[in-house]
């Protein structure tokens, strides 16, 4: 994302009835517009090309282990506000394929599979998504060795963020100071207001793109309306962490009986860190052909739950469901801090919908910090 | 995990054999070996298949360096026909539910053999079976097992490519629910309200039930399992319990998701006991 060069015109507003106008400049730049779109009872990122294909008169209602649309009658383009899959896909790809490895004579030959990206702008990304993809691009993009597979998706992708107007049952943003609304990390950050779309710019690419829109200088009126209802958002959360004490509190935890509580309910199944905008884990594998002559290697997403996760030689370190509870909140809450300086968690709330029996570790937690029990 | 025989550690001089063997089975997986129909040819020159009679007349005695097995142990002669088969074998891989577990035909473990031959046969004094199916590892012993009813033939290439290498073939125990996300799959369970055993069943399917919108009835088998004991997975109790309390499934229907094909493996096997004598309200 380039810098802002030329100084920015400030915030303007595209009437609704225009909103088509935006997925046209967009397009007519040459970027594959991905939203999200109903599929299979949630929403999955796919092609936008006209609004009528964005979520309209559909609401999600989320809560631990349950994920349900309604309809809904406000009319507005963004009223869904997320599903399983947060951006992370577009970036940290789930399978990547590294190297074709051929034998040649005695020795062998290892070529690089560097994926061909088109340009793809993501409409509707959501703050705690944004977050989240600040902290992959701190893994993958770290100092002197960015990772070249995630940097050739990363720059290709052109970010539309949607400030919240409206928060899930499952949403703790406001507590991770992550949302509702879009700090950073954005090319153009869009607010849904009643007749208008709010639009600012994030980026010297955001910026170029706003002077293709006919927008009309947005007064003070519609940047108030605008806050007052992120602000209404963030207090209408009614889950939060309470991160004051970490990481500190959640390492003295580690003999705490509520971890057994937990792990007689987690299915150690995963779900979690594959709806995870932060996990990063990933395993390699090989894909050798018949012949034995030429073996893709390939990056595959992985998880901490997983036996072969925790299988060093000789032994697995984390051989039950409780070890490997343990080790992921302990990481995402705890040493994430310590290793990154940042929290794993951006208060999303996937982690809490998709898990199959609804464990919410906003729940857990608090318990794991009360001293009493 | 100890280290377990791979082809290339045996005797064999030139190509390694193959042999593949049917027992009590639809002929379902061994149908899958054909299936690999790009990679035929080339498997067929890198291995020397000296027995399969679904596929060819020539049959060879062996010994063999590589078996495929199908099929589960449900007549005395089977049981006696397996241990010679064994004998032959330098690496013998079960291929299948049957072979692994036991199979659909397993069921009869729960049933009354007899009254089935009875109510079957008009001269059920012909019919020489034993009461029970079961899997392969219960005769002889395994160096690889593959799930699945049908198994993935991906899965059964790779196991092969990795033994003509001469590395450990790597069999996933993780859960289908990363496979199912990995692809970008909406859970049936969570959106739809669906009982779907993905999350304690082993992956290796390509979660294909839940990419049709089905729920996942368990095919691959238990998740993990090895080794076994409280607190480790499969949490079938926890799925189990999610099925009665917030799904709605009264404990027969419980009983019923975990009692399919693969209803013999050990921790759907105690899962579906549990919920056997269980009321409606617990």
């Amino acid at each position: 994302m380039t810098p802002i060069e030329r100084p920015s015109a400030g915030p303007g507003l595209l009437p609704k009835s225009s909103f088509q106008l935006l997925l046209d400049a967009l397009q007519s730049q040459g970027y594959r517009v991905m939203g999200q779109r109903l599929h299979d009872g949630a929403v999955k990122w796919d092609d936008i090309r006209q609004v009528s294909d964005l979520p309209v008169g559909w609401r999600d209602v989320q809560e631990p282990g349950r994920y349900r649309l309604e309809p809904s009658d406000s009319g507005r383009f963004f009223e869904v506000v997320n599903g399983p899959e947060s951006v992370k896909r577009f970036a940290f790809a789930p399978r990547e394929p590294l190297l074709m490895i051929e034998r040649s004579h005695k020795s062998f030959r290892a070529t690089p599979t560097l994926p061909q990206v088109e340009k793809t702008a993501l409409l509707g990304v959501r703050a705690c998504d944004l977050a989240g993809l600040a902290v992959q691009d701190q893994i993958f993009l770290h100092d002197a060795y960015p990772d070249p597979y995630y940097q050739a998706r990363r720059e290709n992708l052109f970010l539309v963020a949607v400030n919240c107007a409206r928060a899930l049952s499952t949403c703790f943003c406001a507590s991770m100071n992550t949302g509702p609304k879009a700090q950073a990390g954005f090319d153009l950050a869009l607010t849904e207001l009643e007749d208008a779309v709010l639009v600012e710019a994030g980026s010297q690419t955001g910026q170029d793109l706003m002077q293709r829109l006919p927008l009309s200088p947005a007064s003070d009126r519609p940047l108030a309306e605008a806050e007052a209802q992120m602000e209404a958002c963030a207090k209408s959360q009614t889950r939060r962490l309470e991160t004051a004490q970490l990481p500190q509190a959640l390492y003295d935890a580690h003999e705490h009986p509520r971890w057994d509580q937990v792990a007689a309910r987690c299915l150690a199944c995963g779900n979690c860190t594959m709806v995870c905008p932060t996990c990063f884990c990933h395993t390699v594998e090989d894909a050798p052909d018949v012949t034995l002559q030429r073996t893709e290697q390939a990056r595959v997403w992985d998880s901490c739950f997983t036996q072969e996760h925790g299988y060093i030689h000789g032994k697995n370190i984390r051989p039950a469901i409780k070890d490997r509870y343990r080790m992921w909140l302990t990481h995402k809450l705890a040493s994430w801090v310590d290793q990154f300086g940042t929290s794993g968690c951006v208060g999303c709330g996937r982690c809490v919908t998709w898990c199959p029996v609804g464990i919410d570790l906003t729940e857990e937690l608090p318990a794991l910090l009360d001293k009493e029990r | 995990m100890r280290q377990r025989p791979s082809a290339k550690k045996t005797k064999a001089v030139g190509r390694p054999t193959l042999g593949v063997f049917k027992f009590a089975s639809c002929d379902g997986c061994q149908l899958s070996v054909l299936n690999l129909e790009d990679e035929l040819v080339a498997l067929g020159q890198a291995l020397n298949i000296v027995y399969f009679p679904e596929a060819s007349s020539a049959m060879q005695d062996g010994p063999y360096d590589i078996v495929l097995v199908e099929g589960s142990i449900t007549t005395p002669e089977d049981a006696r026909r397996i241990r010679a088969v064994r004998e032959r074998a330098a690496v013998l891989i079960t291929i299948g539910a049957c072979a692994t577990a036991g199979g659909i035909q397993a069921l009869r473990n729960w049933a009354d053999v007899e009254a089935f031959k009875r109510a079957v046969y008009p001269s059920p004094h012909y019919i020489d079976s034993l009461t029970t199916s079961t899997p392969i590892s219960e005769h002889v012993r395994v160096d690889y097992e593959l799930w699945g009813c049908p198994i993935d033939k991906a899965q059964l290439l790779r196991v092969l490519v990795d033994l003509l290498a001469g590395v450990q073939p790597r069999l996933p125990t993780q859960s289908v629910c990363l496979e199912c996300k990995r692809q970008g799959h909406v859970c049936v369970m969570v959106a739809r309200g669906m009982p779907c055993l993905g999350p304690v069943t082993r992956t290796g399917c390509g979660a294909i039930c839940p990419s049709m919108g089905r729920d996942c009835y368990g095919c691959f088998g238990p998740a993990e399992g090895v080794p076994a004991g409280p607190g480790l997975p499969p949490n079938t109790t926890s799925l189990a319990t999610r099925f009665h309390r917030d799904l709605h499934l009264i404990p027969a229907e419980v009983v019923r998701r975990f009692r399919g094909i693969n209803g013999s493996a050990k921790p759907f096997k105690d899962e579906s006991h549990a919920w056997e004598h269980k009321g409606c309200d617990e």
